[in-house]
């Protein structure tokens, strides 16, 4: 699938993808953080048939529901398959002593037992991310393992622990 | 007693014009056309002569201009402009011939001699990057095919206007073809020298400005925009050239902290700019320059079209899509009255300033009007083009 990037000069940048029925999405994004979402019409390509503005926090949702929700469907799977298994997802806030610091810093898997599996970043589910990825306060962080390493590794995310 | 005149007068004026912009917002137009009535119906030969408050329009109008091109500078960084410039140039220049050469010619038929020649292809030429992106914004328009060129070809005008500001100042104030030439060489070095600084050590400007605290970053930012401003109005580049170069140099976090500090205090001597250009021209001169400014402004809205339909054409963008990039580009605004108000303030012809602003005044309202027919009429076009019937509204 192919994720066509335009820049719109003073404005953002605007992404544009064909699904595969024939139809074109596309978003938005201001340098302000404010997102439009834009359907494209069926009979003429380069005109929106309709364009939703979007807060940054509505954004947010609309991106955990087309996306996060399917990793933690995945997930939820996993749980169903392996006993005593539990996923939870930690959100980086903008206190979070490793909002800027790499995945690596958190020692998570030494530390607790559990893994970090999976960031969600805007719309984007970043799978397996490596030790150093860099954490950003937004993103939401997929961590799996036992009830106790899971909750030791939320806290250590969130500075409580 | 001179205290309460001022602030009375002040106190008036401005909330007269915050009814306006209320009317402005109810019916989804430009400010800027109702913001020049208003200074038309007060001050010389208006309905309510101000007394007391002239000074602080005069003052207000220069600060407003430096906040309105150092706020237009936040909105692009550096490498936007580069692009731009490597994919736009062509389009640039089409952009500019085409429509430059109708206020050019006008000035000549009406024999105002060379200087306001320059002075009146620069207010035919440019278009009102603020309310060209409002319109297109406010219809929808951001998604389509057509908007990123539209964008490149406003990033080209003000990148013009980086060079022409200069030119248009050394000319204004008289110096000969020599004087204007070495003029135009330390402009040039000036506006090299700082874009220099803004891309390779945009970094140092940033550290340098930034700060935690609101208060000490809105002064800095401030203080820093006049203060070059007032630099490159000496070096005769133009204070606006000044604060828009200062505004390109800023970009990232920064950038945004600092546009949301200005926005509601470049609103506001923005609107006493557009007030003070109304205010030092008489209405009484407005009628005998209507008829030349109706023509004008047609005119402007055919060039103008034209360059939307074959830029976009060029981009390879549909016939639907060439007529919103023609009628997206009609609108005319802030940057006409700059210039009119740098010739204004030369003296060069007394005409010209009726005339820009009897321009602006059609053109500010009549461009967004007219972008709202765009797309229904692309349709028609395309669809008589195709043979078919114009496909159902309302999908």
């Amino acid at each position: 699938m192919d994720v066509e990037r335009v820049p719109l000069p003073g404005i953002g940048l605007k992404h544009v993808l064909a699904t595969a029925r024939g139809r074109r999405i596309g978003v938005v994004s201001h340098h302000s953080g404010r997102r439009e979402l834009i359907v494209y019409r069926r009979d003429d390509i380069d005109s929106a048939a309709d364009t939703v503005a979007l807060s940054v926090e509505e954004a947010n949702t609309l991106a955990e529901l087309l996306g996060a929700a399917r990793v933690v469907e995945r997930l939820a799977e996993l749980h169903r398959q392996v006993e005593g298994l539990v996923s939870v997802q930690v959100p980086i806030t903008d206190g979070s002593p490793f909002d800027g610091r790499p995945l690596g810093d958190t020692r998570a898997r030494t530390r607790t037992g559990a893994s970090i599996v999976a960031v969600v970043r805007d719309r984007e589910v970043i799978a397996s991310p490596r030790p150093d990825f860099v954490f950003a306060a937004g993103d939401v962080v997929v961590v799996i393992g036992t009830a106790e390493g899971t909750a030791a590794v939320s806290d250590i995310l969130t500075g409580t622990g | 007693m001179h205290t309460s005149v001022l602030l009375v007068e002040l106190g008036a004026v401005i909330l007269g014009l915050g009814l306006l912009g209320a009317v402005s917002v109810r019916f989804s137009i430009s400010p800027i056309p109702l913001y020049l009535l208003a200074g038309l119906a007060f001050g010389s030969g208006g309905l309510w002569p101000l007394s007391a408050s002239e000074q602080f329009f005069s003052t207000g109008a220069e600060i407003g201009v430096v906040l309105l091109l150092f706020s237009l500078g936040l909105e692009y960084n550096a490498d936007e402009l580069a692009a731009s410039l490597r994919t736009s140039a062509g389009s640039g220049l089409i952009d500019l011939v085409l429509n430059a050469t109708p206020g050019v010619v006008a000035a000549l038929i009406l024999g105002w001699g060379a200087v306001a020649a320059v002075a009146l292809g620069g207010i035919t030429y440019v278009t009102s990057s603020g309310i060209t992106s409002k319109v297109m914004s406010d219809l929808g328009w951001l998604g389509n095919r057509e908007t990123p060129t539209v964008l490149s070809l406003l990033v080209m005008e003000d990148l013009t206007m980086a060079v022409y500001l200069p030119i248009l100042t050394a000319l204004l104030a008289g110096v000969g073809l020599l004087g204007g030439l070495g003029a135009l060489g330390i402009a040039m070095v000036t506006v090299a020298a700082i874009l220099y600084l803004a891309l390779r050590h945009g970094r140092l400007v940033q550290r340098f400005v930034a700060s935690p605290n609101d208060e000490v970053l809105l002064l800095k930012v401030l203080g820093l925009a006049i203060l070059v401003a007032g630099i490159a109005e000496e070096l005769q580049v133009s204070a606006a050239v000044g604060a828009f170069l200062v505004g390109i140099a800023l970009s990232g976090p920064l950038a945004h902290a600092a546009r949301s500090l200005l926005t509601p205090l470049r609103d506001l001597f923005a609107a006493v700019f557009f007030v003070f250009f109304g205010l030092r021209t008489n209405p009484t001169d407005l009628p005998p320059v209507l008829a030349a400014a109706a023509v004008l402004a047609l005119v402007g809205v055919i060039t103008k079209f034209a360059t939307g339909w074959v830029t976009a054409a060029r981009a390879g963008a549909s016939r639907t899509s060439r007529a919103r990039a023609g009628a997206a580009l009609l609108p005319r605004g802030e940057f006409n009255i700059v210039i009119a108000g740098l010739a204004v303030t030369a003296g060069v012809q007394s005409r010209l300033g009726p005339l820009a602003a009897a321009y602006v005044l059609i053109l500010a309202v009549a461009g967004p009007l007219l972008a709202r027919a765009a797309e229904p009429l692309g349709r028609r076009l395309t669809a008589r083009r195709c043979g078919a019937p114009p496909p159902a509204a309302g999908r």
